[in-house]
């Protein structure tokens, strides 16, 4: 340090004298004894002198602290700038010498009665700085007196120690009624006090979660507002902030406030603008969107925010974090505004990447030529992140904007002729995704790829090769000695690209079984025997145990059709979105984390919601919000059958991060074979006894563990629904039907949670629903698909949905269904798998029916045809079932069975013991027979079913114990 | 709020650090060490970097970096433009913000930094009312305050601190009352190989420089306010006359000030004041490469377009280059392979080009990046958008002003893509 201090001076031809820079010389004896004397000098000027080179010692991180006692003499005096400097160096070491400090309390006191406003202040901002217990308790009264200075410049000064003191002491502050004098001073006549006090107020509230500090109402509101006029930029963003964090009671409150709000737009200071920008986004929620005015607010919004592109990177960076934010809640603000976020050349690579996520953001139809050209201008630049960004957002392009897809596909190609490596593996990457949203149409570039196997380092672009390969291995005539070369260096690669290999390799098995057998031996041991990755053992043991026992149930599950990839990628889910929205400008919408997740001292902070719009009944218009957002209106995808949830399952990590994931598998009796197949599995390995019937006996065998958990939980679990609901539904002679469930919560819908049930009402077979959306866009565009099922279940009509549903609103529908639909048999046996579809996504979720649902009308067998079909039906298909605790006579229940379509043929009474011969007819004419034994007194009947189709006894005796016992 | 400063010089010392809280130690710069070694590029370093128990926040001007410290959630936009405030008060006190200027002046820097901040909380930010509190260092005031042992920091409460309008301080006299007024627009433009435009925009400022006496009322007004639809203010501007009748109307600050920027987008058509042709070829398996460079003007309203500069960053394969230039001079740097040609102006009648061949590493192969262009230009007497002030008036005091008004138009970031 000395010797770069020396340096400065010598290089210093003239004027050395002149600049502060000499401050840094020392003599050759010590530089501390030195300045000591210098201090204690009778001059003046030799004081003042002393004092900055202390200073400049400081500034540059020099420990000076020895000469407290000589710096703090030189407090008493009447030269401001000395007085200033001594300040300055009290701040920094009367933490260390907290015995010293004490002597300058006196003359703290005394300055804070100066009659030079300049000198209160000062006095009243220094005392704050010091953070010494002792000291804090004499500058209570200073304190207090400022606060009701006169000179606003000291109040508002006084109101920033506040939160000094509170940071030191808060429960001093408490008890000195200091917070309550800081309320008042909201009040102040002086805008720039008001500024303060809200600033302080902010401050001390942030680490008192819970206080009721900032206690808004309108008059204060009113206060704010008039005070955001006049008080400074810095003012006014505290002030801002502090708005935004109000909720107006009802929408003319909301739009009075944005109406003054929306002249800070057109400040100079960025922050101000972003933060007015927060401000309008929230309380524009609860404005009608049918209102002139927000549409008018719309349009306002967008120019300050491309002005913002243009100051400086670092500005630009927090912009476009930002504008991602809002871009993906209100996309039609900066629809036309594309052009903004191409990126130059020489913009600094975070503004790039930023830019770019924000261009795919808004690529629609309209734009997507533009789009391309510049995205594949950026894909020939020089840094490599932006390069393979630019890449991958090809791909993006190709899968949000149908139109393009061919497009970028053949640009895609392009780039791969280049062979610049990293490009072609970012581009394989994308091609996988691209694949598994528009199969069977581009499969003829494989070739191409293939070419390119070797170049490949990376170990995602190696698993999208290998994945390619396997899945498309009937069009590859190389495919076996394309995936053996990737085999020889098995254990060097990574998880991903092993777990992939391995699916790959089970895959071109199963298509092609003669010439791979050897193949698919080695890959299994190597991934059994020789990993110690639990996840590729587990799932090489799997494959092993599925093969070996059925093949051809190994081809439904491994081969299994997949869902469509989802085309919006990547969107924060909507209630971070929400809350994040809350918080522009502020570090969690530049990290797109909600604050509690980081920032220390944080702790407790509320989550802060958006206020639900107002006109939330049907005053609300559909925006166009489908096409804003950029989501072509595709078909709804395949549903996933039975064996691709099982599929992707296996498949896990083959899902590409660009994706959604495996559509919720709610499916819990399919786990539980899964898992089975795996405990069993381990027996077949050691030449174990599980039959033929493979993954469907499995799942069969698990049935009856999975289904009380899904299908009794609302029973038991919904009591209180049970008895609100149990006076109209459970009548003895309506047809039971169970209460609502929630099938899809809001989490899993992005928003929209349905609940719902079965009915059959009047002959009619009919499903109740009911929508409830819990995002904060208006919902369009539903409909509803099943997927094939056990007895053909399938809409009547389309879902009648009429009007949009808006925020919270809550809509019941019922669906009416028939039985004609496509047939596939499902574990268990009553599992319906269902899509619905709006204007956000495509949502799966399945949900079970009582089977009583499609018992007919017309199941009343004759007496000698029932007698007859008892015997003819063997013994074995006879199932007996349990129901106890059930307290009903013969008549009641044969009453209540009718009322659910299960007919009564003949009632036998032997030894007290009630004998109820029953009959019903399933939609699909299977007949199931019953022998239902009561006996007096004993809560527990006993039920025996025989039925030519044995799978349905289960379900039939749930329907039994669910109509019973409502 | 803000917790510390840390000014750091481009070599990665740590030369000045100011706490308005609790002290903060030094090492926490390590984690911005640690992304600045990880940045290829100087300015390529995150403005907001995330420590276990900070965050860093910070802008680079002047090769310096400005790395603020804070602990709770402080908004980034704030911190950064308090910041770009810091950097932009020690230009206006030091002429330059330089490493060796904020040292020479080491105490003034403490004293305005810990004027402009208290407890982290913005305090005077205004140049007019900083620079009364500490007057600006000058050769004459260091000998003055030398021999007469006077002082630099002002006694007084600045007069407007908290008056209606805090920008101005009462009691301005000046011998020689005169206003001016610069329109200043720059056009940042992305230009394609087929020489059309794919974005471009106009960014306008008006800076004025005021030195009038008293408290003057002045309205300006223009023949064309319709093109200033996205306009940010100096907060002296009465927002709500704009909104009404598309008059600025303000009582300025004293001496210098922007008093609006404005920006005019890409839907609006921009007109292109200059044009280039190039051809910058490298044949596969030769290790030559053509370099044909021409520019020339279009859209320039009969004005001329003067001190033109052209870079261009050369692919990294190209060793050194032979090119003549018809005017001005040109470097092409070997190590940064950065092409720079002084062109100066442009005379209409005869097109300025550069022209050879450039050489590649032998053996290298054909480079597959293309070089961007890279154009600055000047027209002076012109604003590109068309905007014209059509007149200015002063209320409030009696004397008659001098006035004036200057156009010119500059390239910003004008690229053209090859």
């Amino acid at each position: 340090m000395q010797e770069w201090a020396n340096q400065l001076c010598e290089n210093r031809q003239f004027g050395s004298k002149m600049t502060d820079s000499k401050y840094f010389t020392t003599t050759k004896k010590g530089e501390i004894f030195e300045l000591k004397a210098e201090l204690n000098s009778d001059k003046k000027e030799k004081k003042k002198e002393a004092v900055k080179k202390v200073i400049a010692s400081m500034t540059v991180g020099k420990d000076v602290s020895a000469l407290f006692p000589d710096v703090v003499n030189c407090m008493q005096t009447d030269n401001l700038e000395l007085k200033k400097l001594v300040y300055l160096y009290l701040m920094n070491y009367a933490k260390s010498q907290p015995d010293m400090a004490i002597m300058a309390v006196n003359t703290f006191v005394k300055d804070c009665e100066d009659p030079n406003p300049l000198i209160r202040a000062l006095a009243v901002r220094t005392m704050g700085c010091i953070r010494v217990d002792k000291i804090t308790e004499y500058l209570c009264e200073p304190l207090r007196k400022c606060l009701k200075d006169e000179d606003p410049y000291v109040r508002k000064t006084a109101a920033v120690c506040v939160a000094k003191l509170h940071d030191i002491n808060a429960q001093l502050v408490e008890d000195q009624g200091f917070l309550d004098t800081l309320k008042d001073l909201i009040s102040d006549s002086n805008p720039m006090v008001v500024a303060n006090a809200v600033a302080a107020l902010s401050e001390i509230a942030e680490s008192h979660p819970n206080s009721n500090l900032m206690d808004l109402n309108p008059q204060t509101i009113n206060k704010l507002l008039t005070a955001l006029n006049e008080c400074t930029e810095w003012g006014q963003i505290f002030i801002l902030d502090c708005l935004a964090n109000y909720t107006p009671r009802d929408d003319r409150e909301s739009q009075s406030i944005c109406e003054r709000v929306t002249p800070r737009l057109s400040h100079a200071n960025s922050a101000v603008v972003l933060s007015a920008v927060k401000v309008l986004m929230k309380f524009m929620e609860m404005l009608p969107k049918d209102l002139d005015y927000y549409g008018t607010l719309l349009k306002k919004l967008a120019p300050p925010l491309v002005t913002l592109l243009s100051a400086e990177p670092e500005l630009q960076y927090v912009a476009l974090r930002n504008i991602n934010l809002i871009v993906q809640r209100r996309p039609e603000i900066l629809k036309h505004e594309m052009k903004v976020f191409f990126v130059k050349y020489n913009d600094p690579i975070y503004v790039k990447l930023e830019k770019l996520d924000i261009m795919i953001r808004l690529a629609s139809q309209a734009n997507i030529a533009q789009v391309l050209a510049e995205l594949k201008e950026y894909a020939t630049e020089v840094d490599v992140d932006f390069v393979r960004k630019a890449v991958r957002a090809i791909g993006r392009c190709a899968i949000k904007v149908e139109q393009s897809a061919e497009r970028c596909v053949s640009t895609l190609l392009d780039l791969i002729q280049t062979k610049v490596n990293y490009v072609v593996q970012e581009a394989i990457v994308v091609i996988k995704d691209i694949f598994r949203k528009y199969p069977n149409k581009y499969e003829s570039v494989i070739a191409t790829l293939c070419e390119n196997l070797d170049s490949l380092d990376e170990p995602e672009a190696r698993a999208a090769m290998i994945w390619i390969v396997g899945e498309y291995a009937e069009r590859i005539d190389n495919a076996d000695e394309l995936l053996e070369s990737f085999l020889e260096g098995f254990h060097d690669e990574s998880t991903q690209v092993q777990l992939q290999l391995l699916t790959a390799i089970v895959k071109l098995f199963l298509k092609k079984p003669t010439e791979t057998q050897e193949l698919v031996q080695q890959v299994l041991s190597l991934a059994t025997q020789d990993s110690d990755n639990p996840d590729l053992r587990d799932r090489g043991y799997i494959y092993w145990r599925l093969l070996s026992t059925d093949p051809v149930a190994a081809k439904e599950v491994v081969l299994a059709e997949k869902p469509l990839i989802s085309e919006e990628t990547d969107l924060i889910e909507p209630t971070l979105l929400e809350e994040l929205i809350c918080h522009i400008g502020t570090l969690a919408s530049v990290y797109h984390k909600p604050p509690s997740a980081f920032v220390e001292g944080s702790r407790g902070v509320q989550h802060k919601r958006l206020p639900g719009s107002a006109g939330s009944g049907e005053s609300v218009e559909s925006p166009d919000t489908s096409s804003a957002a950029g989501i072509s209106d595709a078909p709804p995808a395949v549903i996933p059958s039975q064996g691709d949830l099982l599929g992707d399952l296996l498949n896990l990590d083959v899902t590409p991060p660009a994706t959604t994931g495996p559509p919720p598998a709610a499916n819990s009796g399919v786990q539980m074979g899964a898992m089975d197949l795996l405990g069993g599995g381990l027996d077949s390995l050691l030449g174990g006894d599980l039959g033929g019937s493979s993954a469907m006996g499995a799942g069969f065998g698990a049935a009856p563990a999975a289904m009380p958990a899904s299908f009794s939980a609302p029973v038991s679990g919904g009591l209180d629904d049970l008895f609100d609901l149990g006076g109209g539904v459970g009548m003895p002679m309506g047809a039971f039907s169970p209460p609502k469930t929630v099938w899809l919560p809001a989490m899993k819908g992005k928003g929209l949670e349905i609940s719902g049930t079965f009915a059959r009402r009047a002959g009619v077979f009919q499903m109740e629903l009911t929508l409830m959306n819990k995002a904060m866009s208006v919902m369009t565009d539903f409909a509803i698909q099943f997927n094939r099922n056990s007895f053909g279940i399938a809409p009547a009509g389309p879902l009648q949905v009429l009007t949009p549903l808006s925020p919270n609103q809550t809509i019941e529908v019922t669906l009416p269904l028939n039985t004609v639909g496509p047939v596939m048999k499902m574990d268990p046996l009553n599992n319906l798998q269902v899509a619905v579809k709006n204007n956000i996504d495509v949502f799966y979720f399945s949900c079970q029916y009582p089977i009583s649902m499609l018992f007919v009308e017309d199941g009343k067998m004759e007496r000698q045809v029932f007698l007859a079909t008892w015997k003819d039906i063997p013994n074995d298909n006879e199932s007996q079932f349990q129901i106890k605790d059930c307290h009903l006579s013969s008549d009641a229940a044969s009453n209540k069975l009718q009322g659910s379509n299960i007919f009564t043929i003949a009632k036998r009474t032997v030894d007290g013991q009630d004998m109820l011969y029953q009959s019903m007819k399933l939609t699909n004419g299977i007949w199931v027979l019953a022998e239902l034994r009561l006996q007096a007194g004993n809560p527990n009947y006993t039920v025996s079913l025989k039925c030519r189709a044995p799978e349905v006894s289960q379900c039939v005796f749930q329907s039994y114990e669910a109509v019973l016992k409502n | 709020m803000i917790h510390s400063l840390f000014l750091i010089n481009a070599s990665g010392d740590i030369f000045l650090e100011k706490h308005w809280k609790s002290v903060v130690s030094r090492s926490v710069c390590d984690y911005f060490f640690e992304a600045q070694e990880r940045a290829t590029e100087p300015e390529n370093v995150p403005p907001v970097i995330s420590t276990p128990h900070h965050y860093l926040i910070s802008v680079l001007r002047h090769r310096i970096y400005f790395v603020a410290v804070i602990q709770s959630e402080v908004p980034p936009l704030f911190v950064i433009e308090f910041l770009h405030r810091v950097v932009d008060t020690f230009q206006d006190y030091f002429g330059v913000c330089t490493e060796a200027a904020i040292k020479d002046n080491v105490v003034v820097v403490y004293e305005l930094l810990e004027e402009m901040l208290d407890n982290g909380f913005p305090l005077a930010t205004e140049s007019n009312i900083l620079k009364e509190l500490i007057k600006p260092p000058t050769i004459l005031r260091t000998m003055v305050n030398t021999i007469t042992g006077s002082t630099n920091v002002g006694e007084q409460l600045p007069t407007g601190q908290l008056s209606v309008v805090p920008w101005r301080r009462t009691g301005v006299k000046y011998t020689n009352n005169e206003a001016y007024f610069d329109v200043v627009e720059e056009i940042d433009a992305i230009i394609d190989k087929s020489g059309s435009t794919i974005t471009a925009e106009i960014q306008g400022v008006i800076d004025a420089c005021v030195k009038l006496t008293g408290m003057p009322d002045l309205t300006l007004s223009f023949m064309n306010p319709r093109l200033l639809d996205d306009v940010s203010f100096h907060p002296c501007v009465r927002f709500k006359r704009w909104e009404a009748e598309r008059i600025l109307s303000f009582i300025p600050p004293d001496g210098n000030f922007r008093l609006l920027s404005y920006h005019v987008s890409s839907q609006n058509l921009v007109a292109i004041p200059v044009y280039v042709k190039h051809n910058i070829t490298f044949r596969e398996g030769s290790s030559q490469g053509r370099f044909d460079l021409t520019l020339g003007p279009k859209q320039t309203m009969g004005k001329a377009v003067e001190s033109v500069l052209v870079s261009s960053q050369l692919p990294r394969g190209v060793l050194n280059a032979n090119l003549n230039p018809s005017q001005g001079t040109y470097t092409f740097d070997p190590v940064t392979k950065l092409l720079t040609w002084d062109v100066g102006k442009i005379n209409p009648q005869k097109l300025p080009s550069l022209k050879g061949t450039m050489n590649l590493q032998a053996g290298a192969s054909k480079p597959d990046e293309n070089p961007t262009i890279n154009i600055q230009f000047k027209i002076q007497q012109m604003a590109i958008s068309g905007l014209k002030v059509n007149r200015l008036d002063m209320y409030g005091e009696k004397y008659k002003p001098f006035k004036g008004i200057k156009y010119m138009t500059k390239a910003g970031k004008f690229q053209v893509r090859t």
